[in-house]
This record gives structure tokens, sequence and C-alpha cells, in this order.
């Protein structure tokens, strides 16, 4: 059984990975823990920037393209726009109003990272092919790939999606343009 | 390749962070910011699940998720925009409008 082709592409996608992870999470713990929303908008950008390199190291070329156009580019531009329409001097509070919230948050925390870890070190990830680990260019999600099921199988859910993005461009202008009655 | 489990390890960190940042943060603006990180736990896990799987149908999942999440940003921060137009505040303690 040989799952890598050669350990030089294991390594370069370990190393990558890591290095990877690493800025994933610095971003992540910046979105959570930034004052200033601007900053946790930068560190939105790097979290999402570091997902669209772990696709690429999947092979899924064209979801981590989208990634960076879609959410790198247009949704975190939104966001940066409504942040600088609100206001960054807004302070923020962190005197915690909700009984018992912090010990909550402190509650699913644990457990999911228990439960990551479990599965890291104790899983055996059965759910990998009996024969092995695939050969690296199976799923290569080419645009071409992703699309032959996406036209073929999901059709309707992608005209469905379509319907959709109408429907909240039409909410979006009709409650940037809604007033309240003068009374 | 390396074994998929790390992907969605990593994943599930970042959906911790994300949910944490969901419950402990008041700003609704970096509220959405965590939800849209829980929503790209979510991707990462099915890239990851539908390559160990060799199925495509994984990044067909995602694609249909970033639309989704899109018209969700769309439709969420034009609520927050007229929100802080009528209460001038993006703090979600100050909006106790439906509370009977």
């Amino acid at each position: 059984m040989t799952p890598y082709p050669n350990r030089t592409s294991l390594m370069v996608e370990a190393l990558l990975f890591v290095v990877t992870a690493i800025a994933a999470i610095a971003g992540a713990v910046t979105v959570v823990a930034a004052r200033n929303p601007v900053y946790s908008a930068m560190g939105l950008l790097g979290t999402l920037f570091s997902v669209a390199v772990l696709y690429v190291l999947q092979l899924a070329h064209l979801v981590a393209a989208v990634q960076v156009i879609v959410y790198a580019g247009a949704v975190l531009t939104l966001f940066l726009f409504v942040i600088m329409l609100i206001g960054v001097d807004k302070s923020e509070t962190r005197d915690e109003k909700l009984p018992n919230q912090r010990l909550f948050v402190g509650g699913i925390a644990g457990a999911i990272v228990l439960l990551a870890v479990g599965v890291t070190i104790f899983g055996n990830f059965d759910w990998v092919p009996a024969g092995g680990l695939i050969t690296p260019n199976a799923t290569n999600g080419t645009i071409q790939a992703v699309a032959e099921p996406l036209f073929t199988d999901w059709v309707l859910a992608f005209e469905a999606t379509a319907l959709l993005l109408t429907i909240a461009a039409a909410g979006a202008i009709a409650l940037a343009h809604y007033r309240r009655r003068a009374s | 390749m390396i074994d998929p489990g790390w992907y969605m390890a990593l994943a599930s960190v970042l959906f911790t962070i994300g949910a944490l940042g969901l419950l402990l943060r008041r700003n609704a603006l970096v509220m959405f910011m965590c939800v849209e990180l829980m929503l790209n736990a979510v991707n990462l896990t099915l890239v990851s699940a539908g390559r160990a799987l060799n199925d495509l149908n994984g990044q067909v999942a995602v694609f249909f998720i970033l639309v989704v999440a899109a018209a969700e940003v769309v439709v969420g921060l034009a609520i927050i925009v007229s929100i802080f137009r009528l209460k001038s505040t993006a703090s979600v303690d100050e909006l106790s409008e439906l509370r009977g």
C-alpha cells in the first residue's frame, strides 16, 4: 500500500498545513479578541486566506478561488464598508450581563475541543476508503470537475440559489430604502 | 496527502473559536464575523471529507454554502445598518424591542 506518490509532496503538504493552520487560528482568535472591529475584519481576512490555502492543499481549486473572490473580496469589503458606516470608535463594554454565560461558553468550548482532540488522536478515520488513502489527483476540483455534478445532479438547487441571490439583493435594497413613517 | 482528520480537527477548532465569539461578543458586526468563521469551518470539513471519500459532491456543497453565506451577509448587514440608523448602536445588549 503506497498512499503517497512520493515523500516530498507529503512533506510539503504537512509543512504548509501546519503554517496555514497556525495562521488560521491566529486570525480566528483576532476576530474574537480584538476590541476594534476593523482588527476583527483583518483577522477574518487572514483566516479566509488561510482556509483558501487549505482548499488548494486539498486540490479544491475552484472552491479556493471562489473563497478568495467572494469571501475575501466581496463579503469582507462589505463588512469594512459597514464598519466605516457605523463608526469604529464605538467602544464595546466587556461586562457580562447574562448570568452564567462565561461558564456556558467555557463548557461548550471545552466539549468541542475535547471532541476534536479525541477524534484526532483516538479515531482511526475509518471513513477513509478501504483501499488506502486515495491518490492526490482523484478529486481534483477543477472548474470542469465541479461543474459536472453542479449542472447535472444539483441543477435545481443551483437555480434555487440564483433565486435566493435575487431575493437577497432585492431585500437589501428594500431595507436600505426603508424609512419610518413620520408619525 | 496528510490524514484528513487533521483538517477536521483544525475545522473544529475554528468552529469553536467562532462559537465562542458569537457567545461572548456584544457587537453585532463581530458576532456576524464569528458566524462567517463557523461557516468556513464547516466548509473546510466538507472539502476534507469529500477528498477522503473521493467524492466531488463535498465541493459542490461548499459552493452552495458560499452562495447562501453571501446572501446572508447582504441581508444581515442591511439589517444591522437599518438598526443602527434607528438606534445609533450596534450592540445587541441595547436591542430589546421584541421583549414581551
